[in-house]
Formats: C-alpha cells, sequence, structure tokens
C-alpha cells in the first residue's frame, strides 16, 4: 500500500499551466509495417492560452493530446507540463474531456464529478463540496442527483467538464468535446466553454474538426498535416473577446478559416 | 377498444385455459390417464407422497445451490479474467467454444465413476454444464464495455484495481446477470438430467422411477415440482435484474441504489 500522502501530491509549483513539446514523434507498430503518426512535432503553449489543434481525420492530433495527458508515451522527443514530463496520467496538472460517452452511466451527476477526488480517498464532504462547486461553474447547479441518461448531450458535456476540473489542474486537454453535439448547442457549448475558460484562467488545449469553432474559440490554432502528423502553421487569432456571434461572418474570421482550409485540402 | 387486452392479461388467460386443458381434456377421456392425468390426480398424488416428494425437493434444491455457486462464481471470475486478458482470451476461448459444442452428458457415466452416484457427481456435472455459459456469456460482456469509460478512469488516474472495481465490474453487472439466466437454468437442467439418469434421490430420480412402474400422475408430479423450481429462478432473476437496472439507469437517484455502491461513492446524505 502506497500512503495516502504520495497519491496526492500538493505541488503549490502546478499553478503553471505551460505545456512544451519538442521533436515528438509517435510510431505505431502494426504486425505488417511501422505506421508513423506523428513526426517531429514541438510547440509551446504560454500558461493560459486557449489553443486549438485542427487537422485532417487520423493526423494524429487526438494521439498528440493522448500524450499530453499521459496516457500514451511517445516514441522519441519530450512533453513537459508545468516543465516536468507526464509518464502517467496525473490529473493534479491535466485535466481530459472526451467526446460524449465517457460519463459513468450508474453514477449520477455529481458522483461522476467526485469519481476522480473518490480514487484519491477525498472526504465525502469535501468531494460533495467540491462537485458542488464545479458544477455550479459549468452551469449545473440543481443537476448532481440526476444521472447521465437524464440529461441532454450538451448537459452531460457540462458535467464531463467539471469532471476534468474538479481537481483544478491548470491544463484541461479536450478531445472533440463537442462533436457529437447538434449545431446550436455546440455554439453554446463553446461561449459557455470560453466563458468558463476566462473565469479559471486555464490552458486550454482543444481538438477538432469544425474550422470555424477553432477560429471562434482560439488564441492560437496549430494546424497539422496528413499523416505522419506534423504542424504545418501556426496562426495567431487576433479577433477581440469576448467572441461574438456577428465575427463568424466578418471578413478576419473568413481569411483566418480560408487560411486553414488551404492547408487541410492540400493535405486530404 | 371494448376487445383490445393488454400482454399480461392475455398471457394469464393463456396460462389459465392451458391449466383448466390440463384438467378438462383427461378428465372427458380425450386423453388416456397414462399419457396425461389430470392436474387434480397429479397434485393429489403429490400430496399423498409429500414426505418423499419434499425429500426428494430438499435433495434436488442442495444440490442445485451448490453447483449454482461453482457454476456462476466460477463462471464469472473465469469470465472476468478471460474477457479482459487478450493473452488467456487467444488460448482458451477457442477451446472452450469447441467444449460448449460437446454435450456434456456424455460426461456424466465418468462422473457417476469417478465420484459414486450421490450428490456430488450431480453437483459436478450441472456445475460444468451451467459454468460455460456463464464464462462464455461474461467474458463477452467484459469485451464490450467502452473502452471509452476506461479510457476515461485512467485519465483520472485510476490504478488497475481500481478500474476494476469502480469501472469494468459495475459497466459488466447486465452482462453478469444475463450469464447467471442462462448459466443458472443449465444448472437446474444439468442436476433434474443426471438425476434421472444414474442416482438414488431427487426429483429426477422420482420421476425416473415412477416412469418404470408407469405411474403418470406421480410422474407429472414430479415435473411439476421441476416446472415450479424454474419458475421460481426466472422469478428470482428478474428481481435482481429489476434491482439493478435502477441501480445503473438511477431512476431513484442514488436512494435504492446507495447498498450496490461502494462505500466510497454513497452520497452523503
Amino acid at each position: 500500500m502506497q500512503p495516502l500522502a504520495n497519491i496526492t501530491p500538493l505541488k503549490p509549483a502546478s499553478r503553471a499551466g505551460a505545456i512544451q513539446a519538442s521533436h515528438v514523434g509517435q510510431i505505431f507498430k502494426t504486425s505488417t509495417q511501422d505506421v508513423v503518426a506523428l513526426s517531429d512535432v514541438s510547440l509551446e503553449v504560454k500558461p493560459g492560452r486557449f489553443v486549438v489543434l485542427v487537422g485532417p481525420s487520423g493526423c494524429g492530433k487526438s494521439t498528440l493530446l493522448m500524450m499530453m495527458a499521459g496516457l500514451r508515451q511517445q516514441t522519441s522527443g519530450t512533453i513537459l507540463i508545468n516543465d516536468a514530463p507526464i509518464p502517467q496520467p496525473d490529473p493534479n496538472r491535466v485535466g481530459v474531456v472526451f467526446q460524449e460517452p465517457s460519463l459513468f452511466p450508474w453514477l449520477t451527476a455529481e458522483e461522476n464529478v467526485e469519481f476522480p477526488l473518490a480514487l484519491r480517498g477525498v472526504a465525502k464532504s469535501e468531494r460533495r463540496a467540491k462537485a458542488q462547486d464545479a458544477l455550479k461553474l459549468v452551469g449545473l447547479e440543481g443537476f448532481g442527483r440526476r444521472h447521465p441518461h437524464e440529461l441532454s448531450g450538451g448537459m452531460k458535456q457540462r458535467v464531463s467538464i467539471a469532471r476534468g476540473m474538479v481537481q483544478d489542474p491548470p491544463v484541461l486537454l479536450m478531445d472533440e468535446p463537442f462533436a457529437a453535439l447538434d449545431e446550436q448547442t455546440r455554439m453554446t457549448m463553446g461561449d459557455e466553454l470560453l466563458r468558463i475558460w476566462a473565469a479559471t484562467g486555464k490552458t486550454v488545449m482543444f481538438v477538432t474538426h469544425s474550422l470555424t469553432e477553432a477560429v471562434y474559440l482560439a488564441d492560437e490554432v496549430l494546424v497539422m498535416s496528413a499523416r505522419p502528423g506534423r504542424i504545418v502553421d501556426h496562426l495567431t487569432i487576433s479577433l477581440p473577446r469576448p467572441r461574438t456571434y456577428e465575427m463568424l461572418s466578418g471578413d478576419t474570421f473568413g481569411t483566418l478559416r480560408d487560411r486553414i482550409w488551404r492547408h487541410i485540402r492540400k493535405s486530404a | 377498444m371494448s376487445i383490445s387486452m393488454s400482454p399480461t392479461t392475455l398471457r394469464r388467460l393463456i396460462v389459465i385455459s392451458l391449466v383448466m386443458l390440463w384438467e378438462a381434456l383427461p378428465r372427458a377421456g380425450v386423453i388416456p390417464e397414462l399419457f396425461l392425468p389430470s392436474l387434480s390426480s397429479t397434485i393429489a398424488a403429490g400430496w399423498n407422497e409429500a414426505g418423499e416428494y419434499g425429500h426428494a425437493l430438499a435433495v434436488t434444491l442442495y444440490e442445485v445451490a451448490i453447483s449454482m455457486v461453482f457454476a456462476c462464481g466460477g463462471g464469472i471470475l473465469a469470465g472476468a479474467i478471460v474477457g479482459s486478458l487478450p493473452r488467456p482470451r487467444v488460448l482458451i476461448m477457442p477451446m472452450i467454444s469447441s467444449i460448449y459444442a460437446v454435450p456434456l452428458v456424455i460426461l456424466y457415466p465418468v462422473f457417476t465413476v469417478w465420484l459414486g452416484i450421490g450428490s456430488e457427481s450431480k453437483i459436478a456435472f450441472a456445475a460444468i454444464y451451467g459454468f460455460l455459459p456463464t464464462m462464455l456469456s461474461v467474458a463477452a460482456g467484459i469485451q464490450t464495455i467502452d473502452p471509452q469509460l476506461v479510457l476515461a478512469a485512467r485519465s483520472m488516474g485510476a490504478t488497475l484495481s481500481q478500474r476494476l472495481v469502480r469501472v469494468i465490474i459495475p459497466a459488466a453487472i447486465p452482462t453478469v446477470l444475463s450469464g447467471l439466466r442462462v448459466g443458472g437454468a443449465l444448472v437446474i437442467v444439468g442436476v433434474v438430467v443426471s438425476e434421472m439418469l444414474i442416482s438414488s434421490a431427487g426429483i429426477g430420480y422420482l420421476i425416473s422411477r415412477y416412469r418404470t412402474i408407469l405411474d403418470s400422475p406421480h410422474v407429472f408430479a414430479g415435473v411439476l415440482l421441476v416446472l415450479a423450481m424454474a419458475i421460481a429462478f426466472n422469478a428470482a432473476i428478474k428481481w435482481i435484474e429489476r434491482k439493478a437496472s435502477i441501480w445503473r439507469t438511477g431512476t431513484h437517484a442514488g436512494r435504492s441504489a446507495t447498498d450496490d455502491i461502494p462505500a466510497a461513492m454513497q452520497p452523503a446524505t
């Protein structure tokens, strides 16, 4: 048995939220051949930035995210979160939000949010209080007692975001979190996410297929090429915040979206 | 509209009419008593020998209970291992699947040689008979668990044992239940059939013995008891499934649910 103190490292330095990747490569070994999924990916994200990763299907953007989450190890290169490598998942440094079906259907919303705390043996009352705070942050106060099947798609994703943030990690990784939602819910959730991000100041790394979503949400957009995935462009989105629906039809928005699209069309 | 009936009402009517036909047809002489004695004479025959049937039922229930523990317990455990670890799965699954196709009853005479004609050979046979389908369905169920759930748990720092206890087992409960349903029913079949083949006690033995002396009412009294046992088992499984489905979908929002959730996950109130 490990002492609990070792499982719950309370590092004050973990406020940082910087992400660094240098010369990261990933090779999948199959029985017939080695597939190079990622090749020489380097990037640097300053604390508190909202960064969106886009690229054609299968370019390895989710793989890159999984490596930043410590869920997969890179074949070469280094990834640093808060200036330290991430050999295994560390929810105190990195929260992860997946696509829709990752809530546990047999637990209520608040039990789902408490789950990472329960894994660490946090006392029930403290857990409940933190879950309430997290649910309040995502606008789901009063829905804690519901089970996932009693929530809409958007609400489920709010619960997932609350779960990813309940340990207050400086970095939030989001793997196409709104891909399964209808367009209206998706727009609303985008605004919600920006509100939560502005309120908490976390570093967000967001993977999406939607170019509109990418430009609308991001401070910076990283464009990846088809396999082997590498970063082919880095756009800084200088649109003012808060972002509004009207910006979508503006010239700046269109120019940025076209620039990303040209990269993707080239490699698709 | 007045003609329409709910399926439940209709089902009950069908059962009632079958029961009435069982009584009426032999009484009217349409079916000879030797082929099918009327329900009332069957019950009377059983009642007159209540002591004998009671003892037989006790023996059979005892054998069913012990076999059930081995079949279901072992089946769930082996199924969980085979379902979650790829290497044993590759080694064992093809063998198990082929064995499953063999009529295991051919092994029963061997068991009687090894273990005698008492309860032990029945328990061994029925346990193996029920074990295979339980194991196969649990293994299949574990494999169908959404890998996204396990990945999410890993991302929250869950250790292997935490993933097993807090994610894989709860997610597997519906499949485990359906495995129990199949395995448990086969355990009853296994016990009764083996009693009918070679034995000295139990309901199957009674049925077989009365059959050799062409005492139909007593044969059917035994059949009735087996029927009652199967129905009771089915009702028990349904009850568990209902409990589990409340827990799974949580329509009672954690209230009736708390018993099944690991202590650490219980709501604060």
